[in-house]
């Protein structure tokens, strides 16, 4: 049953993709026709009648070892909009407290009918781990600080959509990049697709030994404010502070908050945009995310048109 | 199966038919040109003129045959007729049966299907599996009247209950033959071929 690395790494075609791990392996071909896949996705949402009949009988397991919701209701809604059948499973109260292995649950949940896992875990590689013993299709929902491929791919669309275009963008993502799988994610895709990605914070969050063509450093936020197309603040979480990461709150929020000040001083047609869950009043300013240039919502509602492309192209293929 | 596999190969998800070492003619540009006419009176003549009606054509081909169908309806009843485009990947019956999955494509029905009487329009009709893929489509965008179907090529070999209500040229063919309806709009010419 189990894979060799290279198969699992490097899929032949967008159409024989058996996982979706990180964006690192995907070809600007392939995340296009997810992109455009995924509009389709979203006509479906948008009719009297919200389901298609596409992966009936299909089984999508949502195996989530760490809290979530909106990634874990969004891939529910995914799957549910698509006609598979969905179960939901949290290591509170399974077996994992028994002391059952990553592979033994994976296993059994594949003996159970499993097509797809979708698996948030906090340790990157989990999810590889998975993909190379279980015998199912493998979604990464979030590893460790490793990886989030389905909320950069969310990213990339609602940026395309609403501007249009990826490649030649600049965007700058702000805050605790050393601990975001999603800012790494962002990192491989946008820059796939040609666009410039800026990655602004204090120096001690920044992941200084990351190193993609297509990607600077920055340290000082108001220095390039006039040039971005986007820009996404990260959460900052209290513990950073604590940790003598940055010097408080207050002090981040002076030199690398998006403020309503900030705002003013964005181009009219900047994005700004957040992962979620959002730190109202220290990363972002609560007027400016849910100011005009906000697109927070519709990134949210479009995860669930990415995650239905996504799975309609993997769980369709025999394994 | 392997009819399904010749089904999928003459509508090629888009991509023009492969040209085949031997491949003989079956419709002319102009064949192609009077059935479409003579559809057109039909449609007119069957709904009683063109009122409440809906032309959907099936991707790829059907879209592009459902627009000349409109031009004629136009031309002779003085009315323009909707006409819909519909993908009908997520419908299919055989989604995991192959080594690669087909992309989706869209599907934009211009007006509210409800009571209307829908004109489905496909260029070749065959096992019957895409239409009833189509109908259960059609059937989430609404309550439609009716649904007729119009093809340019029958070439037997149901394995469905359905049947045309218009149709261009009946074609008796052997399982293994292919037929390949070239349009204008995605192939260059108008003809149809059989091809081996």
């Amino acid at each position: 049953m189990s894979l060799a690395v290279k198969d699992v790494l490097r899929p032949p075609t967008a159409q024989a993709r058996r996982h979706c791990l990180d964006l690192d392996d995907w070809s600007e071909s392939e995340i296009t026709a997810l992109l455009d896949s995924a509009k389709v996705m979203q006509e479906i949402l948008a009719r009297p009648v919200k389901k298609a009949p596409g992966l009936r009988g299909k089984m999508v397991v949502n195996c989530f070892y760490e809290a979530s919701t909106r990634t874990r209701v969004s891939f529910e809604v995914a799957a549910k909009s698509l006609s598979a059948d969905v179960v939901n499973f949290s290591a509170g109260g399974s077996s994992v407290e028994k002391g059952e292995s990553l592979i033994d649950t994976a296993k059994t949940l594949v003996a159970l009918g499993a097509n797809v896992i979708v698996i948030r875990h906090s340790m990157a590689g989990a999810p590889h781990v998975v993909a190379r013993n279980a015998g199912a299709a493998v979604i990464n929902a979030g590893d460790g600080r490793h990886a989030h491929p389905t909320q950069a791919l969310l990213d990339l669309y609602t940026m395309r959509e609403r501007i249009g275009r990826l490649a030649g963008l600049k965007v700058a993502i702000v805050g605790d990049v050393l601990h975001s799988r999603v800012a790494r994610s962002n990192v491989h895709g946008l820059t796939r697709m040609g666009a410039e990605v800026i990655l602004c914070g204090p120096a001690t969050l920044l992941p200084v030994n990351l190193q993609v063509p297509g990607m600077r450093f920055e340290h000082d936020l108001d220095g390039i404010l006039g040039e971005v197309d986007v820009v996404m603040p990260l959460r900052i979480q209290k513990e950073r502070a604590e940790g003598g990461l940055i010097p408080s709150l207050r002090e981040y929020r002076e030199r690398w908050g998006v403020t309503a000040d900030r705002l003013a001083r964005l181009r009219r047609d900047a994005l700004i945009m957040h992962p979620g869950p959002m730190n109202p009043g220290v990363e972002i300013d609560p007027e400016v995310a849910i100011s005009k240039q906000s697109v927070i919502e519709s990134q949210v509602s479009n995860g669930v048109a990415i995650r239905m492309a996504l799975l309609y192209l993997l769980a369709g293929v025999p394994m | 199966m392997a009819s399904e596999v010749t089904a999928a190969t003459r509508n090629g998800n888009g991509s023009a038919p492969s040209p085949a070492s031997s491949a003989k003619q079956i419709m002319s540009a102009e064949d192609v040109r009077r059935a479409l006419t003579r559809i057109a009176h039909e449609i007119i003549e069957h709904n009683r003129g063109v009122r409440n009606l809906v032309l959907v054509g099936m991707r790829t081909r059907g879209i592009p045959l459902a627009r000349r169908l409109a031009e004629r309806l136009d031309e002779f009843e003085g009315v323009q007729v909707p006409v819909g485009e519909l993908d009908i990947t997520l419908y299919r019956d055989d989604i995991g049966m192959r080594a690669v999955q087909p992309l989706v494509g869209s599907t934009a029905i211009p007006v509210d299907v409800s009571g209307k009487v829908i004109v489905l329009v496909d260029d070749v009709l065959f096992t019957g599996r895409s239409v009833r893929a189509a109908l259960d489509a059609l059937i989430d965008y609404g309550r439609p009247k009716a649904i007729q179907l119009a093809v340019l090529v029958d070439r037997g070999h149901r394995e469905l209950p359905i049947r045309p209500d218009y149709v261009g040229k009946n074609v008796p063919t052997a399982l293994e033959e292919d037929v390949a309806v070239l349009l204008r709009e995605t192939d260059g010419v108008d003809g149809v071929e059989i091809r081996l």
